[in-house]
């Protein structure tokens, strides 16, 4: 995010609206700053590196911090959302588009042409923006940057300054508060400093992927290939501990935590596309589609990307194992049987426990779960080594890879924040999302409690839905809010003037109350009103 | 099949037809002079003040309407003939009810002040409204000064909105404390110094004694009843309250007083012919609730009512305990049970305020028996059901204040005062 303007930057309708003096002057520190990314993108070979590096990220931190202490600190705590739809960059005016635009052809580049950045062929020096961060890089893990440390130090920059600006939105809310120390701590060790000093350890004997450990399988979707798992199984008893991590962290790690807290513990309290989305993403929140047609578009996407990737990864190991057993315990036929085995295991408990909530969408559930059974049957049947069905599996990879890792999270989940809000890719697209969502849906203690008849059907709490949930519509119903897509953020709470709404972790007992309960009326009339 | 028409599409119209349509086959249609679809009013503050766009007050979606089979008509009924069962359109129209139910909601009041009509004086309930103060007060250049007179809930509200312009806002509040008609006097004196420290000029005990005008007819100043003071403004909002808005009720055969009367069935005199919501007024008040309730839920259970009795299962409006809920700026208000501003004879008051100034609660409970009779709580959020419960339990105003931790409704991790409370409650009680 090297072009990222400051999203309060706002062209408003109202006067009253525009920047003061102090937000301006921010604005123009942290400009200056993003000036010398941009110089250094065009090739302006700055002489000392590490000065003007440093120089370059101290003034976009500095700018936001004045900038953010101008707007929030100015004013009473309290809920700050005024003036938000006059604003242009926030309400897909002007500058919104501009902003769109830029981030979309950042990511374009950074996916696609990452040698327009500066980034050297084999052997030869870094030019250009990748350039300007080579002597961090060298501090860090002692070699020079690419594309992807040069986007991972701005990610982590955007999730730390946002979120200092975040916190002082809310500072009158330490659920929020706290969330957010989580989110850029998470940031900051997991996903930035604890790989680049883990690349550190690395040498020609011994070496580690790059590993993200809060990255967990279906998100990280390449965790299992080839290359990782022998890197990691060379890399004797730290690797394997890490093969071990990933396959425990997705099959009995995040059961537990999303029993207990719903999806909420990964999605908005550690998740890195999640800490984007709540700090840099927080203005562009009640930019989501609210209606119905957007929702029934988000579950077959979403529920279409998990198929897709069940399939690619099971393709991937299926075909770098062996058929004999003597050699190795995991054949591909085993392999193929314990997935088909965990799914119906998966499949059955949910058709047999839990079909009357999912009611329509129990034969949806069906569908996919059919698609992949009938695939991996294909597969043993139909696929060699090298090919799985009729598809080269590196072309399946390459393919998800492609349209779902670059395209979906990056630039659309990222680029069109200003345009569909902060939250595309975890609503329409992260595989990781659907798969907690839908445990949250039919087994966990979170619910956003509605109190009693006190809404008022405002409307405040689905504006301001980043998830595109119509809050409202549960409720005004007096019924708590149990949606998979929901990643426990908190704000639908925060901005209900009425003290509506609130996230806990409660008993499974009457967590779904599909009743008009309590609207203040006897409870005759509640009673009748219930009979549906 | 009959043909059941709502003239107003507000909450309690809408709620009718919903349920109505749940429960019946009828054929339903809908008039609205307001606005072609059903918005949320209590909404309408955050249009103006960017938090929303009049797309975002509406609960259903637009396609709603029609697969719910329920027709809407976008117009104004000016005449009502019961004996025919017909309606009169001001654009010539005419429409045969079989069922007819009158919702037609509020209207703000004017008490007749001189200049009341002019341009640049304004309520604050429709939409209408909202959008006449956009026109009027875009801006602090090109509306320099506001005047609100009337301190209420709807009052601050436009306080707040024109705040968030940067427009500055004189208040007039004829109390001696803010809303002290219906708060204690801790509460009503933490909310008037809270409105204070947003920078409003509030100003107590002030009555309105005229609006003038400038040569072209516009609102230029409002002269103080009390002090004889001229404020120069360009805005004045009169927002003492609403009343129910029926002139067009009062030229037909149906009874009406200040709103529609209606007995429990929220049937009035004629036959086929219901009130429900801010217009209906029970020709006996329930319990300490007022004839008339202009309010959010009021609405919404009477128009639930109303819909089981035309669907053949006659029912009486009857509301359970009594509750509500505002905010004053940044500060939540909730009630639950009776909280009268001075304690009904024989009753007590316990206040309690966090040192901050912007957390505090009153109970009402009776003095001899000690059983709880209401809460106000504010900047603290608490449960409706388990408040609902211990009112229908009869519960003391000490078990109460030694539970109050399981009516806490407040975000995760917020600090929690409900041991300060106790404390604070025990020590007083002692001293009694």
């Amino acid at each position: 995010m090297s072009n990222k303007l400051n999203p309060s930057m706002s062209l408003a309708k109202p006067d009253s609206q525009a920047l003061s003096k102090t937000q301006k002057f921010g604005v123009a520190i942290g400009v200056i700053g993003l000036f010398i990314m941009i110089l250094a993108f065009f090739n302006v070979d700055f002489p000392n590196k590490t000065l003007f590096l440093s120089l370059s990220l101290v003034m976009i931190t500095v700018g936001t911090i004045i900038f953010s202490n101008n707007a929030y600190l100015t004013k009473q705590a309290g809920i700050q959302n005024d003036g938000v739809w006059f604003k242009s960059i926030a309400s897909r005016g002007f500058w919104g588009w501009i902003l769109g635009i830029v981030l979309t052809l950042f990511y374009i580049v950074l996916y696609f042409k990452a040698e327009w950045l500066g980034l050297a062929a084999k052997g030869e020096a870094n030019s250009g923006l990748v350039a300007l961060f080579d002597p961090l890089s060298r501090f860090l893990n002692g070699g020079p940057a690419s594309q992807w440390f040069v986007y991972g130090t701005l990610y982590t920059v955007a999730i730390l300054v946002f979120g200092y600006k975040f916190m002082l939105k809310y500072r009158h809310n330490r659920y929020e508060q706290l969330r957010t120390v989580s989110v850029m701590f998470f940031q900051l060790a997991f996903a930035f400093l604890i790989p680049e000093f883990m690349a550190r350890l690395n040498s020609d004997t011994f070496s580690l992927p790059y590993y993200d450990l809060k990255n967990i399988w279906p998100l990280n979707y390449y965790n299992f290939d080839k290359y990782r798992v022998d890197s990691m199984i060379e890399a004797g008893d730290i690797g394997l501990a890490l093969l071990i991590f990933g396959i425990v962290s997705i099959f009995v790690i995040t059961p537990i935590l999303t029993y207990k807290y719903g999806k909420r513990w990964y999605c908005s309290w550690v998740c890195g596309c999640g800490g984007l989305a709540e700090t840099a993403g927080d203005p562009f929140r009640h930019l989501s589609d609210k209606t119905q047609v957007a929702w029934k578009i988000e579950r077959w996407v979403v529920h279409s990307v998990v198929v897709f990737v069940t399939l690619m990864t099971t393709a991937v190991i299926y075909s770098y194992l062996g058929n004999d057993s003597s050699k190795y315990w995991l054949t591909k036929d085993v392999f193929l049987l314990s997935v088909a085995g965990l799914l119906t295991f998966v499949f059955a408990l949910v058709m047999i426990f839990k079909r009357k909530e999912l009611a329509k969408d129990a034969q949806y559930g069906a569908i996919g779960y059919f698609v992949i059974i009938m695939a991996i049957i294909g597969m043993h049947y139909f696929s060699g080594t090298k090919h799985v069905f009729l598809f080269n599996t590196y072309f399946l990879q390459s393919s998800y890879g492609f349209l779902i890792g670059a395209i979906f999270s990056g630039v659309i989940g990222v680029g069109f924040y200003p345009i569909f809000g902060n939250r595309v890719w975890c609503r329409f697209g992260c595989p990781m999302a659907a798969v907690l969502g839908f445990q949250q849906r039919l087994f966990s203690r979170f619910r956003i409690t509605t109190n009693g008849g006190q809404c008022i059907s405002c409307g405040n709490c689905s504006t301001y839905c980043e998830m595109g949930i119509d809050v409202r519509a549960y409720a005004q119903k007096g019924e708590n809010i149990v949606r998979s897509s929901c990643v426990g953020c908190g704000i639908c709470a925060a901005v209900c003037p009425r003290g509506v709404l609130k996230l806990e972790n409660d008993s499974l007992k009457g967590r779904i109350n599909s009743n008009d309960v309590l609207l203040g009326n006897d409870v005759d009339l509640m009673d009748l009103v219930n009979q549906r | 099949m009959e043909h059941i028409v709502i003239i107003g599409n507000g909450i309690s119209g809408v709620t009718a037809a919903r349920h109505i349509r749940k429960l019946s086959n009828h054929k339903i249609t809908i008039i609205s002079a307001e606005t072609e679809h059903f918005f949320s009013r209590t909404a309408l503050m955050y249009i103006y003040m960017g938090h929303m766009k009049y797309e975002h007050t509406k609960p259903y979606e637009d396609w709603f309407w029609k697969k719910n089979r329920i027709n809407l008509i976008f117009g104004f009924v000016k005449n009502i003939e019961t004996k025919s069962n017909t309606l009169y359109f001001e654009n010539g129209d005419t429409l045969q009810y079989d069922k007819l139910i009158i919702s037609t909601g509020s209207k703000s009041n004017k008490f007749g002040w001189k200049g009341q009509d002019l341009e640049g004086v304004l309520g604050l309930y429709s939409k209408q409204d909202v959008d006449l103060l956009e026109t009027l007060a875009p801006n602090k250049e090109v509306c320099k000064h506001a005047v609100i007179v009337g301190g209420g809930l709807i009052g601050v509200e436009l306080a707040e909105m024109l705040h968030t312009r940067k427009i500055p806002v004189t208040f007039l509040v004829r109390e001696d404390h803010f809303w002290d008609n219906v708060l204690p006097v801790g509460d009503a004196k933490m909310i008037s110094r809270h409105i204070l420290s947003h920078g409003i000029d509030l100003r107590l005990k002030s009555n309105l004694k005229e609006i003038q005008s400038d040569d072209n007819g516009r609102v230029n100043a409002v002269i103080i009843e009390e002090t004889g003071e001229v404020i120069k403004c360009n805005l004045v909002g009169l927002t003492p309250g609403v009343s129910p808005n029926i002139d067009m009720i009062k030229q037909t055969n149906i009874e009406t007083d200040q709103g529609v009367l209606v007995n429990r069935f929220l049937e009035t005199n004629i036959e086929n012919v219901y009130a429900i919501g801010d217009c209906a007024q029970q020709r006996e008040p329930i319990g300490h609730r007022k004839a008339i309730e202009a309010v959010w839920y009021t609405g919404r259970m009477m128009g639930e009512t109303v819909a089981q009795t035309i669907c053949g299962n006659k029912m009486k409006y009857n509301p359970g305990h009594w509750f509500n809920s505002a905010k004053f700026f940044n500060i939540e208000y909730q009630t639950y049970g009776w909280v009268f501003p001075e304690p009904k004879e024989s009753n007590k008051h316990f206040h309690w305020k966090h040192e901050d100034d912007s957390k505090c609660i009153t109970i009402e409970y009776e003095k001899n028996s000690n059983q709880f009779l209401g809460i106000n709580t504010f900047g603290i959020r608490m449960k409706h059901d388990i408040f609902d419960r211990w009112l229908t339990e009869k519960r003391s105003a000490d078990y109460v204040m030694e539970h109050l931790r399981e009516a806490n409704f407040d975000p995760e991790f917020y600090k929690t005062f409900e041991s300060e409370i106790l404390n604070s409650y025990s020590v007083q009680f002692k001293m009694i």
